[in-house]
């Protein structure tokens, strides 16, 4: 035996500082508003600025009215984005028409965004077929999937699709959270990808939590932007709290993706202010206020807010108009989609297969009969 | 027309396919430069290129999750499932993805895709290879799930596989890859995907087998017709959707029936056919429906495989027995 001296692999070292490329998040603004990269701050015109704030305010509004309708029983399923405005909205705002959308059930804002209506939104939450009617219309969007990890093997697909149209200037996008990177398809749909060589960016909107399960449980690892390196595919990490950083690096990564450089992988650091969904979940049960706390210090809407207000582009007043003015519209969305048509098994069968299998036909058959009563 | 095993009927119809339809993609593992670990796309890549065949990370979930993205972005996917065990790691692509979108999507997104996949026993395999898994994936609505027992049928079949608009699980049996040859004509040709074939008439009793199982019911039809027992033939050809119509067609005519495949009985395609014949014709037969199937125990050890597997010996016993009923 030779005498214990020197590691051969210093395993300790590379696991300590395996991570440091990955932990610098990139912040334009923090918490308290004060610009901590001017230079960056500088690439946004104040009407730019406006409209992120515009878009954060419009995701807020969005959430209240719609918790105010899950509260009233006027919807099914419901998933909160309240804390992850800027990260969601960062992102949309980077997205351009001709991109693919593969969102997750988390991401019905920036479906919306995309091109689907807040409508659709509320009647895929219900439970209605045209829920997505979007894709009638043209808008390049998949489900709000729920097979958490199936968006991103489908997403790979996609960007393959586009690599092999030949469609420049598009990409796939798809989003999954601090949990969805566990999932064997978050990984295979990366290294796909990859693979490939294809146009897709990958959005991981580290919230904090898996319904009760918090970040830290899920892996080992410091970072999960560094999720991607194995697979080959640069990652990075952005505060998800300011929508200036988000957007600039959601901008960075379809820079750098639509010029044939292959996939990117970005980690939003966020934080879900509200239950993982509607339908009973009670934060309460797995972590407490004093955790919460410095999440909801760094409230996005905070310091955009200050910002602009700093710079005389924006007062609470603009703000509660536009509030008011959201609500109607979603009032009326509400509305529009309380007067969605009654639904008909007969449709449904009729939408199994392309030509009827003799059982289905029989099906088709028998329950139009029973809806001509 | 030239004489074809199994296999080349098949790798004859993809060729076919990749021809008349510039959408058409083949990938999977080792598809590319090896043609596949038996071949059945060899000489594709060569011919079409590495954009239209092509070979993925080894990774089944991905290989049919991708089929999905690219089915949206206006291609027509033709995945290769090395062997029909591994389909396991890929069960939420087909049943949770790809067979639920034209539902979705109100007939708005459809999803041509036909996944390849080699499967049945008798070659001795490792575990996981041979496996009959058709029973996990004939439950899921808006999925065809097809199996040709012969060259011919193989080709066709593959064919309007892949120009069906709708997923098309088509299973390939490894045992009669290499073990059959048949007429299998040039060109342009379809078998139809839920139609039933009559592969041999008979009077006397009806015996509705698929894939390698009809070669085991051919063999008994020809031994019993030397007794003047005569033995009507159905190759089911498609397991989801059933073709009952031809299978009662039959049965109205011989009143006996014996159907057998090399799947577990549980919960399998021909527990369908026995639920059809019970439910909608009981009353044309005078004796009980008859099975032959493997036992409900997992696929066997490869060493036991003989043992394990239904024959024409198994048929001939059950068909002889419901005769004698």
């Amino acid at each position: 035996m030779a005498a214990k001296s020197k590691h051969v692999v210093d395993f300790a070292k590379i696991k300590s500082t395996m991570s440091d490329p990955y932990k610098k998040p990139v912040q334009v603004i923090d918490e308290n508003g004060k610009i901590v990269n001017q230079e960056l701050f500088d690439q946004f015109s104040d009407d730019e600025l406006v409209t992120l704030m515009e878009k954060m305010v419009w995701e807020r509004a969005l959430h209240e009215q719609t918790m105010n309708f899950s509260r009233q029983g006027r919807l099914g399923f419901y998933a909160p984005t309240y804390g992850e405005e800027a990260s969601e909205m960062g992102i949309a705002h980077a997205m351009k028409k001709q991109d693919y959308l593969f969102p997750a059930y988390r991401d019905l804002p920036q479906l919306i965004q995309h091109g689907a209506t807040v409508k659709e939104g509320y009647l895929w939450s219900k439970g209605h077929y045209q829920a997505y009617d979007y894709v009638r219309r043209g808008v390049r969007a998949f489900i709000p999937q729920i097979i958490i990890g199936a968006q991103y093997v489908q997403s790979a697909g996609a960007a393959l699709g586009i690599k092999k149209n030949g469609e420049k200037d598009t990409v796939a996008y798809t989003f999954t959270g601090d949990g969805g990177t566990s999932q064997g398809d978050f990984y295979e749909g990366i290294n796909f990808a990859s693979s490939f060589q294809a146009p897709e960016v990958f959005f991981v909107q580290n919230n904090g939590w898996a319904i009760s399960v918090p970040r830290k449980t899920q892996t080992a690892a410091e970072t999960l932007a560094q999720k991607g390196v194995a697979s080959g595919v640069p990652g990075v990490q952005v505060d998800g709290m300011d929508i200036l950083a988000t957007y600039l690096v959601a901008k960075e990564a379809r820079d750098f993706v639509v010029a044939g450089n292959g996939p990117a992988l970005v980690e939003t650091l966020t934080y879900r202010f509200g239950a993982h969904s509607s339908a009973g979940d009670d934060p309460s049960r797995y972590r407490t206020k004093e955790q919460e706390k410095p999440w909801f210090d760094r409230d996005p809407l905070i310091r955009l807010r200050k910002v602009l207000t700093d710079k005389k582009l924006w007062d609470q007043d603009k703000e509660d108009k536009l509030v008011a003015q959201y609500k109607d519209e979603f009032k009326d969305a509400m509305k529009d989609a309380e007067a969605a048509p009654k639904q008909k098994v007969s449709d449904f069968l009729k939408n199994t297969f392309e030509v009827p299998t003799p059982d289905v036909a029989a099906d088709i058959k028998k329950y139009e009969a029973k809806e001509s009563k | 027309m030239a004489k074809m095993t199994y296999i080349k009927a098949i790798t004859n119809g993809l060729d076919q396919v990749l021809q008349d339809d510039p959408k058409t993609l083949i990938f999977g593992e080792d598809v590319g430069k090896n043609g596949g670990v038996f071949r059945t796309t060899e000489g594709l890549q060569d011919k079409y290129g590495e954009d239209r065949v092509f070979d993925t990370p080894l990774a089944e979930s991905g290989i049919l999750g991708m089929s999905i993205g690219l089915a949206l972005t206006g291609w027509r996917p033709i995945p290769e499932i090395q062997f029909m065990g591994f389909t396991m790691e890929a069960v939420d692509s087909v049943g949770g993805q790809m067979s639920r979108n034209r539902f979705r999507f109100s007939g708005d997104v459809t999803m041509p895709i036909t996944i390849r996949t080699p499967f049945g026993g008798g070659t001795h395999t490792a575990e996981l290879h041979g496996d009959s898994l058709e029973n996990l994936f004939i439950g899921i609505p808006g999925l065809r799930v097809v199996t040709p027992a012969n060259p011919y049928d193989a080709k066709g079949m593959v064919i309007s596989a892949v120009e069906n608009n709708d997923p098309v699980l088509f299973m390939e049996n490894l045992k009669l890859y290499r073990s059959m040859k048949d007429e299998v004509p040039d060109g342009h040709y379809t078998v139809p995907l839920d139609k039933a074939n009559v592969v041999r008439e008979g009077s006397d009793i009806t015996v509705v087998a698929y894939s390698a199982e009809v070669n085991e019911a051919l063999k008994v039809a020809d031994k019993l017709e030397k007794e003047n027992i005569s033995v009507e033939v159905i190759d089911l050809r498609s397991l989801s959707p059933i073709d009952d119509e031809t299978i009662f067609a039959s049965i109205d005519k011989t009143h006996k029936v014996v159907i057998a495949q090399e799947a577990q009985k549980m919960a399998g395609a021909g527990a369908k056919v026995a639920s059809d014949i019970a439910e909608n014709d009981i009353m044309s037969l005078d004796a009980p429906i008859g099975r032959v199937s493997a036992p409900d125990s997992i696929f066997p050890f490869a060493m036991a495989e003989n043992d394990w597997l239904p024959n024409a010996d198994d048929i001939e016993a059950k068909v002889r027995e419901i005769l004698n009923y």
